[in-house]
């Protein structure tokens, strides 16, 4: 008799643990964002998907935990997040604005099996669904299928505000290919020439923008609480499984 | 700020846990719907962690982290299934 662990051996030498990280660049992604690259010497890397905690403690002690999606994947010390800042969030706003290069935050990581995609496991299409910030972890995940030239076909529809709120925008755009399609819906202004395109997704545009339920892909939606609920409530009733629809809501401060 | 998912629970319950269980599946104990735990809705606005059912919205599980002491609560999940890979 043998028992096999309930882990697969990559998935135990990740497992999560305290580190401590040291910011390496900070750069605004967006009019309300930064991107955040950290240096983490212990980090035992991720898959695309995966999230982590950040914990903040004030001078009296006062301690404060919020997690955000990784946009970085694999074996690397340098991890990736994108932070959004949330008006009048207890979290947010200083990682968005009072941080600086240099500056040390204590994580814990890598978390989440539920949220993630990993190369090859089969070559089902994978539909990818983001609102604003929501698409850090899809982000992880289009860039990790491209770095392993993985043959699943992938499209991204990524619900957001303006052209100036697209997160990744260049790398988002320089994924595009045979196996990669990004299609933007933006909800107040395009850019110009797509005027008509303005508006929030629905489930009309789910039906004519997505990768169709006959297909059966594997459907990752990440966005704001209320917008992954309506979005996953329209993907059953156009046919998708529950269980090919993984979700993962945002709402933080 | 409105509810999360069980995503969320992944840190808090990587300090008691070996495995993470938010891809496990369990049975509701309040109505006996099975899903995973990532698809709870889970309210961190609370003193604590509280996940509920989406199906039923009974209590689930609830984390009270106090620094020095940690209260687990589990009393409305059963039958909880791990995979292994």
């Amino acid at each position: 008799m043998s028992a096999d662990p309930l882990t697969r051996p990559d998935t135990a030498r990740r497992r999560p643990a305290w580190h401590v990280a040291t910011v390496a660049e900070l750069a605004p992604e967006t009019p309300t964002a930064a991107r955040l690259v950290l240096d983490v010497p212990t980090w035992p890397g991720n898959d695309a998907g995966a999230h982590l905690d950040v914990r903040l403690t004030a001078p009296d002690g006062y301690q404060a935990t919020r997690s955000y999606s990784i946009a970085s994947s694999g074996e690397t010390s340098r991890v990736v997040l994108a932070v959004d800042e949330v008006p009048d969030g207890e979290v947010s706003p200083f990682l968005v604005r009072e941080l600086r290069p240099g500056d040390q935050l204590e994580l814990h990581g890598p978390l989440g099996a539920f949220f993630v995609w990993q190369p090859s496991r089969d070559d089902r299409p994978v539909q990818l669904i983001a609102g604003g910030s929501g698409v850090v972890p899809l982000y992880a995940m289009a860039a990790s299928h491209a770095a392993a030239a993985d043959p699943a076909p992938f499209r991204l529809l990524y619900s957001v505000r303006t052209p100036r709120h697209v997160f990744f925008a260049d790398e988002l755009a320089a994924l595009v290919g045979p196996a990669f399609d990004l299609d933007l819906a933006y909800t107040r202004e395009a850019p110009d020439g797509r005027q008509g395109d303005i508006g929030r997704i629905t489930k009309d545009t789910l039906a004519a923008r997505t990768i169709p339920a006959a297909r059966r892909p594997q459907v990752f939606v990440c966005g704001p609480t209320g917008f992954v609920e309506a979005v996953a409530s329209w993907l059953r009733a156009l046919g998708h499984a529950a269980a090919d629809i993984r979700t993962e809501r945002f709402g933080g401060t | 700020m409105t509810h999360l998912d069980g995503n969320v629970l992944a840190g808090a319950l990587a300090d008691i846990f070996s495995v993470d269980l938010t891809p496990a599946s369990a049975r509701c104990t309040g109505c006996g719907a099975v899903a995973q735990l990532a698809e709870a809705m889970v309210y961190t606005n609370a003193p604590g962690i509280v996940a509920r059912c989406a199906t039923c919205d009974h209590v689930l599980a609830t984390v009270v982290d106090a620094g020095d002491r940690l209260w687990l609560s589990l009393t409305g999940l059963s039958g909880i299934e791990l995979r292994r890979a």
